[in-house]
């Protein structure tokens, strides 16, 4: 990535406290158009903490956020959604007791010309986008709680990818799922990325995302320990940042870096 | 991703063999729950009708008119089962969002002593209008509404903005307007009521008489028959798959089958002969040999129901309001995350409780023809009951204004079966309370199996 470019989700500076707790401190992560950045670190790093700042669900106690370059005011969700940030959460937030269609459209439903919901409409737009991403979903009359897990997450994706997103957060997106729908995500990410959508990856599993990701961002304890480009960091130096907050020669260390004596 | 969509497989488990009842369910697409609902409805009015005819002695295939399917009996169940109908249907939607209202009741005892209140003494003392003029029952219906509205914008505020438990805000509420509803006139029964106010609680005048029951009925069946057809023009637009025409027939048929045969049963129920004769002196009328006979028709409590239910049936099914209302109830971490503005949400479907406490208390203020402070006690579990009977989950995310209303009306039934059974009423109360539980009972094995 060329640095004059402007990035598509600039986060600097970012610190939140619950209680006593710095769950996320002086971190800063930018993202570009078309690439894929895996933030990576151990359960309670504050990687999902640092996510759900980005998408609205907690407010920052310092830092700032641009977007495309101008500074965003993020205080909730509907905020984040105008900038074109959309999230899958790492529990799915779908509502269960509704069809796969409703919550596609969960907050933005397809009125008729009388104002009432078009669930015609809205179910044909569905079987579009999910006839695209898992072409063997046929279940659109069910509750989502009678699907499976792989079924699920398609639904969360497709629910992020109808509303044209331009940043999308994805959290443990394969955590839940089998190796062939995890294969399935895996091409869903390429193909999201050739249209040129920022994706920010969570896991703290770095095989999950080593290959989908152009550049990775470790976290421990709430802090930056770098970032580096995949191609110039090995699994194994990744591991080394995510375990002991090593930086290897690599990677652009951050405030959280091993300070290494003399 | 390649597009392989032609002939891939159904994602699905296979489908079992189904049994010629299991076709024909799915063909029509009938809500098995709904049917056991109705089921349990028809078998407690066959027991009751068996039951009320061996204690008399007689043969309960010939409906005598002391048993209990009587056309008598069946008109003044409707009534009955109204005012507890009505409100049903908006907790409903409280049930659904994981709250709860147990202040309907006495909302609803408020709200009747100030619009008696206000049609007996304030409107025509303070406002000056004349007694019986036709403005009095809109005016005091429309204070009582805005009351309602009030009462619940109050607790839902508290509620949504607050984060105080709803058991907690609308316990409070349950003493504090049963409180107030005696402050209003000190404890003093007003009545009687507005004559035009009086129409809103049934009887033979505030029923609205054969043919007009006759020409409601039929634009019903037209409505029905011109919902089934868009409904088909819907699927069709977007190539869905339809149902078979013939299961459409049968549920237009059937449907229609049952508005027709109320309408006919509301006809059957004559004027009783005093007020009859009042009717033929006032008018001139010489009455005939063997009697006159001046059909009820439709009682006005049970359309204002009627009404609430199709009006309450379209905000929870067509409307984005409810869409949020039913999502919230699923899982309101996502509906938040998803940009609904959840406590507005929770605020309205108080508002809306509100309300509908109101048109309540009207319906029962005026069946009664007086106002007294101790309208509509236990109301509240009466209607809670009414809504997890009509199959209204408690965790929340499931539930019908269709089921709720249906619950209602198997509550009523039972209620005033047992009434013409004599039987005492601690025994009714504990026959209710074993409803309850046995209900709740069968829907959770229901829907552990579905």
């Amino acid at each position: 990535m060329e640095q004059t470019r402007i990035p598509l989700v600039d986060l600097k500076n970012i610190s939140i406290a619950f209680g006593g707790i710095r769950a996320v401190d002086d971190a800063s992560v930018d993202l570009y158009p078309g690439e894929v950045v895996a933030l990576l670190g151990h359960n309670g790093a504050g990687k999902s903490t640092l996510i759900k700042i980005l998408s609205g669900a907690y407010k920052r106690d310092s830092g700032a956020i641009f977007v495309r370059g101008e500074e965003a005011q993020i205080s909730n969700p509907r905020d984040a959604k105008k900038y074109g940030i959309e999230t899958i959460y790492q529990t799915l937030a779908l509502a269960d007791n509704v069809d796969a269609a409703a919550n596609l459209f969960l907050g933005r439903e397809i009125m008729t010309a009388y104002g009432t919901l078009d669930d015609v409409a809205m179910e044909a737009e569905a079987r579009k986008v999910m006839g695209r991403l898992n072409p063997r979903f046929q279940r659109f009359k069910e509750p989502v709680s009678k699907l499976s897990g792989g079924q699920r997450q398609s639904v969360a994706i497709a629910r992020a990818i109808l509303f044209n997103a331009r940043i999308l957060i994805m959290d443990e997106p394969t955590a839940a799922l089998g190796p062939q729908e995890t294969a399935q995500v895996g091409e869903l990410v390429k193909q999201l990325k050739a249209d040129g959508i920022g994706i920010f990856l969570i896991s703290h599993d770095i095989h999950d995302v080593f290959d989908l990701a152009d550049r990775v961002c470790v976290m421990k304890n709430g802090q930056v320990v770098g970032t580096a480009r995949t191609q110039d960091v090995t699994k194994d130096e990744v591991l080394g940042m995510i375990i002991l907050g090593k930086c290897p020669p690599g990677a652009i260390p951050g405030p959280g870096a091993m300070q290494i004596a003399a | 991703m390649t597009d392989t969509t032609t002939n891939a497989p159904a994602d699905r488990a296979r489908t079992t063999e189904l049994t010629p009842i299991g076709r024909f369910l799915k063909a029509t697409e009938i809500d098995t729950r709904m049917l056991g609902m109705v089921g349990a409805l028809l078998l407690i009015w066959i027991g009751l009708q068996v039951i009320s005819s061996l204690r008399l002695g007689v043969n309960p295939f010939e409906f005598d008119s002391r048993t209990f399917l009587t056309f008598r009996n069946l008109w003044n169940l409707s009534v009955q089962a109204s005012a507890v109908a009505i409100m049903a249907t908006g907790m409903v939607l409280v049930i659904v969002m994981r709250n709860i209202d147990l202040s309907v009741g006495s909302a609803e005892g408020l709200i009747g002593m100030v619009m008696g209140f206000a049609q007996v003494h304030f409107l025509v003392r303070t406002v000056g209008l004349e007694l019986g003029n036709p403005w009095i029952w809109a005016l005091a219906l429309a204070i009582g509404i805005a009351l309602g509205l009030v009462i619940g914008a109050l607790q839902g505020f508290v509620i949504a903005y607050m984060e105080v438990p709803a058991f907690i805000v609308t316990l409070g509420g349950l003493l504090i307007w049963r409180g107030a509803a005696w402050w209003v006139t000190s404890g003093q029964t007003i009545a009687p009521l507005d004559a035009t106010f009086q129409l809103m609680g049934g009887g033979p005048q505030g029923a609205i008489g054969a043919t007009w029951s006759w020409i409601v009925g039929l634009v019903a069946c037209l409505a029905v028959v011109l919902a089934l057809l868009n409904g088909r023009q819907q699927r069709k637009r977007f190539k869905f798959p339809l149902r078979p025409l013939w299961a459409e027939a049968f549920l237009g048929a059937v449907t229609c089958g049952v508005i027709l045969g109320a309408i006919w049963i509301a006809n059957s129920y004559p004027w009783p002969i005093g007020i009859v004769r009042r009717y033929a002196e006032a008018n001139g009328i010489t009455i005939p040999e063997g009697g006159l006979f001046i059909a009820h028709g439709i009682a006005i409590p049970v359309l204002i129901a009627v009404a609430v239910g199709i009006v309450m049936t379209f905000v929870t099914n067509r409307t984005r309001f409810g869409r949020y209302v039913f999502a919230i109830g699923g899982n309101p971490e996502a509906a938040n995350l998803a940009g609904i503005n959840t406590r507005w949400i929770t605020m309205k479907v108080f508002m809306i409780m509100g309300v509908l406490a109101a048109i309540s208390a009207a319906v029962s203020s005026a069946r009664l023809n007086s106002a007294t402070n101790s309208l509509g006690t236990l109301d509240e579990l009466l209607v809670i009951a009414a809504a997890v009977i009509g199959g209204t989950s408690l965790a929340g995310g499931a539930g019908t204004v269709a089921g709720a209303m249906l619950g209602a009306l198997l509550m009523q039934s039972l209620q005033s079966g047992m009434v013409l059974l004599n039987i005492d009423t601690p025994l009714q109360n504990i026959v209710v309370g074993l409803v309850l539980v046995v209900a709740v009972w069968l829907d959770t094995l229901y829907r552990k199996r579905v």
